[in-house]
Parts: structure tokens; sequence; C-alpha cells
């Protein structure tokens, strides 16, 4: 009896690691099934950019890697349109972005978590109303007020345009708001100076959200086409994105290039993402990102 | 001098004690709270004084504060805040930029309803809205409960959902264009050879009525990777306890989705939802560099609010018009994220 029972148990047992290990299967199939459509694109991307015209869309056969190799891809594309130019641009713009963006949003951030002052509230209202407010609505008036300034057709234009967001400040703060009053109250004790306090207590623990805004601001401006669109014209002073699209216009049909220039404009982004992306979910975690 | 600061402590001190009766006599919470604020502010004058200090703590504590705001708040003020005034302003207006502006009342909406392209990029605007925000939600989140599962690699699955959201739209675009390419793409390849469809039949994916879907079908492939972070953060945020007291109950796992990983992620998803209107609002480039062609001009079929923006401003030079479309976008994102704050207020009651 008792034998028949335990018969059972391990049966029961038996079947439900079955089903354990039919799910762990099925969950595997669907992440393979993501991923390739996640990741599809970027292989052909890689795929096409070595590629000549014609081979690009043979379907038949189809093959990853062709016989001969356009590595030429990949050196015509320097000198078919004023790439270099185009990459020093958006380097210098989204360097000086990414550090002022990183340097003034932390800085106002800590005032705004750890101080207290006159007008606090209203003056966070003013940021926290900005957000929901696509930059879209405000951008035409934005734009006559840079040109009345005399910096259309600059890069200057471009920095002012995207240094200073709302959503930097509001991200810190969240993150600042984490780190508990009493390690400032102890620094202030101490005869620390707000200044140091933020220098040497705040700076060197916001490294997960400082990783964070950095991903997010790095990307926004490289990436970035209506605001470049907008503000530069002069084809010395473009940017990768508008290099690139207007390659594109220019030269439809010659894919293996196009695909060329897109994987020279990606690399970047990627290497800064792949840096930095281990602070990444703790990052959005600590910032209140999620609500 | 010292005869005159006595006289001065004097009336502050007559001054705060004259609130402090005030301040007994309130029963509004909130007009007492501003009494006593104020009570504190003139006893803090008084004892500035008292001590000999020219500034008070409080000014000193006040100005260290404003200029940690300072860099960034000059800045944000100058190139946000005076642009968004300047917007609203514009919308009554008639001005091309360079020559005399004129007032002319609400002229600019009224010529909106008859305006087809204007009804086109609206409609399509919300269309687009409508169908890529639940999407990209449920994909984001599915996402994000199979990427927080002990499993191999994580770290690497995770990586490449965030890829596409890295990666540049220029980029990206041509990509998709090539991959979807109305006669030369492999998708319409496969569609023509594994699935038979016949060849006069095959999808223009780039153009008519499909092009929306493909315009979805494409946000939701970029932007998942990015809620799904946000999720995964979220989900990290509910404390395993939850999920043993559920397995002790015998709860199946659809069970413990619904009853324990829905409900304490409604934060997350209410950010993750209003994120996501907002954004979706603002579609410009995907539909431009999607369904432009080589001059990156939208036909009626794909045209959205931010592209007539665009064009009314910066090719015809019709700043008011213009604005006053960009005010319906704003009207439209206003509204959609009240409703939502709304709603979440009243799920949290």
């Amino acid at each position: 009896m008792g034998n028949a029972n335990n018969n059972e148990a391990t049966k029961k047992f038996k079947s439900k690691r079955k089903a354990e290990m039919a799910g762990k299967v099925g969950l595997y199939l669907i992440l393979l099934l993501i991923t390739a459509c996640m990741i599809v694109p970027f292989l052909w991307m890689l795929s096409a950019s070595i590629k000549s015209n014609r081979e690009v869309f043979l379907m038949d056969p189809f093959v990853w890697i062709p016989e001969n190799p356009k590595w030429d891809n990949y050196i015509n594309i320097w000198t078919k349109i004023p790439m270099l130019k185009f990459v020093e641009n958006t380097v210098i713009l989204t360097i000086v972005v990414t550090f002022l963006q990183l340097l003034t949003s932390s800085f106002a951030a800590y005032s705004f978590a750890k101080l207290e002052f006159k007008h606090k509230n209203a003056l966070f209202l003013a940021y926290i109303a900005t957000i929901a407010m696509p930059w879209q609505v405000y951008m035409v008036p934005q734009f006559i007020m840079m040109r009345s300034m005399g910096l259309n057709d600059k890069l200057l234009a471009m920095i002012c345009l995207q240094a200073f967001s709302a959503f930097g400040v509001f991200m810190m703060k969240q993150f600042y708001e984490g780190i508990p009053n009493d390690l400032c109250e102890a620094a202030r004790i101490d005869g620390m100076s707000e200044y140091r306090i933020y220098a040497k207590i705040m700076l060197p623990l916001s490294k997960p959200a400082l990783s964070t805004l950095t991903i997010f601001t790095f990307v926004n401006t490289w990436n970035d086409y209506l605001g470049p669109l907008i503000y530069l014209r002069t084809e010395t002073k473009k940017t990768i994105q508008l290099g690139l699209k207007m390659f594109i216009g220019q030269y439809s049909a010659e894919y293996g290039l196009i695909m060329a220039g897109s994987v020279v404009s990606l690399i970047p982004v990627l290497v800064v993402f792949l840096c930095l992306q281990k602070y990444f979910v703790e990052g959005v975690a600590s910032t209140g990102l999620k609500g | 001098m010292d005869e005159k600061k006595a006289a001065q402590v004097k009336t502050l001190e007559a001054e705060s004690a004259e609130l402090m009766r005030q301040i007994r006599a309130e029963s509004n919470i909130e007009k007492k709270k501003k009494l006593i604020a104020k009570r504190d502010g003139i006893q803090r004058k008084a004892t500035a004084i008292r001590n000999n200090r020219k500034i008070s703590r409080e000014t000193k504590r006040d100005i260290v504060a404003y200029s940690f705001i300072a860099p960034n708040f000059i800045g944000f003020a100058v190139f946000t805040l005076i642009p968004i005034v300047f917007a609203f302003l514009l919308a009554f207006m008639d001005w091309d930029g360079s020559n005399a502006v004129t007032f002319v009342g609400l002229e600019n909406f009224k010529k909106l309803p008859t305006d087809t392209f204007f009804v086109a990029a609206l409609k399509n605007t919300i269309i687009y809205v409508v169908g890529t925000v639940p999407l990209t939600m449920i994909a984001s989140l599915a996402l994000a409960i199979v990427l927080n599962q002990k499993i191999k690699a994580r770290g690497f699955f995770r990586t490449v959902a965030f890829f596409p959201y890295v990666a540049s739209l220029v980029a990206i675009t041509a990509v998709w264009s090539m991959i979807f390419h109305p006669s030369k793409g492999p998708i319409n390849y496969l569609l023509l050879t594994v699935f038979k469809v016949p060849q006069n039949e095959l999808p223009k994916w780039f153009s008519g009525s499909l092009v929306l879907f493909t315009l979805i079908l494409f946000s939701v492939w970029k932007y998942m990777g990015y809620y799904m972070v946000i999720y995964l953060a979220g989900l990290q945020g509910i404390s395993a306890e939850l999920y043993e007291a559920g397995s002790l109950d015998g709860a199946t796992t659809w069970q413990k989705f619904c009853y324990i990983t829905w409900p304490q992620l409604r934060s997350t998803t209410f950010f993750v939802v209003v994120m996501l209107t907002i954004n979706c609002f603002k579609v410009y480039d995907i539909a431009v560099m999607l369904a432009g062609g080589g001059d990156g001009k939208l036909s009626t079929s794909a045209t959205v609010l931010v592209y007539y923006i665009y064009q009314n401003a910066f090719n015809y030079w019709d700043l008011g018009y213009s604005s006053a479309i960009a005010m319906v976008l704003f009207l439209m994102v206003l509204v959609v994220t009240l409703i939502q704050f709304r709603y979440e207020k009243k799920l949290g009651e």
C-alpha cells in the first residue's frame, strides 16, 4: 500500500519534472525566436555591407558572407561623402551635450533632493510640467528664437537645445532621494561645504544613475534627426544621421555602401552601451524611472 | 545704530506675536501652515539682526541651493520655457517669420477641420498611437517576464533585446526598407516562394493602407527593449515572498501573474503607458524614413502631425498655422495623460 503511494508520488514528481523541462524548452524556443527577430536585421546589415549591389538582394542562393567580400564599401564610404566630417561633428556634439547634461543635471538634482530653499516646489514643477510637453510642440518658436540669436546653422544651437533637459534633472533627483539624508547630515556636521558633499559623496555614489543618463543622452544626441534637420543646413556642419540620410537620398541604389555607412554609424553607440550596460537595469530601477 | 536695531527687533517680535495669535485662531490647516511659515521667516530675520549678521543663514542657504540649480535652470528657461510660452502665443498669430506679426484670434484653429491633409495627419497619428501603445506594452512586459527568469545567457538576451532601441534610426530604417522591399526584399521573397503568395498580391509594405501597419510593427520592434528594461526594474521590486506564498497555496503560473505580478506592476505599467503615449504622439522620423522615399515627402496615407507642423513652418513659413497644429498635438497628449493620471488615482484608492 505504502509502496504504491510512494510510486504514485514519484510518478507525479517525474511528470512535474517533465512539465518543467518542457516549459524550459518552450521558454528557450520563444527566446531564440525573439532574439532572431531582434538580431537578424543587424546581421543582414553586416552581411549586405560587404556585398555588391547585385548580391544584396540575391536570394537564390542566399549567402551571409559573399565569396568575394567587398571590403571596398568601407573605404568608399569615406570618400563618396564627407563621412569623416559628419562623424567629427557628431562626436563633438554628443560628447559636449552628454558632459553638460550630466554635470548640470546632477548639480541641480542635488539641490532639489538634498537642500531646502525658497520656491523649491515651484521651480521643480516648472521642470515636471515640461516632461509631458513634446519638444515638437515648441520646436518652431525655439528655432525662430535661436535664429534671432544668430545660432542658426551652428553646432552650438544643437548643444543649447539638448544639454538642459528636464528629464535629466528629474531622473537624477529620483536617484539622490534614495541616498540616505544622514550621509549628508554627517558630512555637514563635519564642516563640509555643500559643493564638497556633492563632489565627494554624492557623485561617487551615483554611478548607476550617471551611466543610465549617459546612455540615454548619448543615444538620443547621436541618433537625433529632426533637430539637426532643422538647424544644420551647411553640408560640412551636418551630423552623421543627416549625412547618412542625404547619402541614401543621393545614392539610393548603392545598397552595399548604404549598409556600410549604417554599420559605421552604429559602432560608437554600441561601444558606449556595452561599456555602461552593467549599470543599466540597476540604474533604471534606482532612478524611479519605473514610476 | 544699536537703538535702531533694537527697534527693528521689537517691531518684528510684535509682528511675530500677532501672527502667533492668528495661527492659534486659524482652523484651516493649509492656512495655518502658511502662517507658521511666515512667522518662522520673521523670527529668522529677527535672529539675524540680533546676531549681527548681514545675511541670514537662510539667505545663504538659498544662495547655495540656487547656485546648484542655476547652470541647468538658466539653459532650461531660455531654451525650453520661453519657446513654450512663445508657441502658445504664436498659435493665435499670423506670421511668416520675417514680416510683422498680426493677431488673428482663432482663425488658425478654424482652418483646421477643413484642411484634408491635417485631418489625415490627425487620423493617422491616432491610429498609430492606438496600435503601438498596447502592442509595445504587452510585448515588453512579456519579454521582461521571460528575461527575469533564471536562464542561461540572460545578459546576452537582454542586450540583444535592447539593441534596436540604441541603434540609429537612419541605419535601421535603411535595413528595414531593404528587408521589406516590395519587389526585391527577402520577406516578400519568402511569401512568394514558401507561402505561395501570387506575385501581384505581394504586400507593398510602405505605401497605401499597409504603411501604418508597417510603422506600428517597426515601432514595437524598436522600442520594446527600452520598455522591457523599465519592466525589469519593476519586476525586481516585487518581493519573492509573494511568489513563495502563492506557490504554497498552489497557484498556477497564470494565477501568479494575475494576482501578484500584474497588480504589483501597476505603477510601472502606468509609467510605461504614459511615456509610450507621449512618445508615440510625436512620431515623425520613423514615418519620413520608412514611407518618405528619397525626398522625404509623406503622402496623405502616411502623414503624421509632426510632419505637418514641420511642413507648415519650414516649407510654407506659416508659423501661426504650424503652431495651431502643435497645440492640437499638445492638447491630445495632455488629455490622454490626464485621463491616465485619473485612472491611476482611482485604482490606487
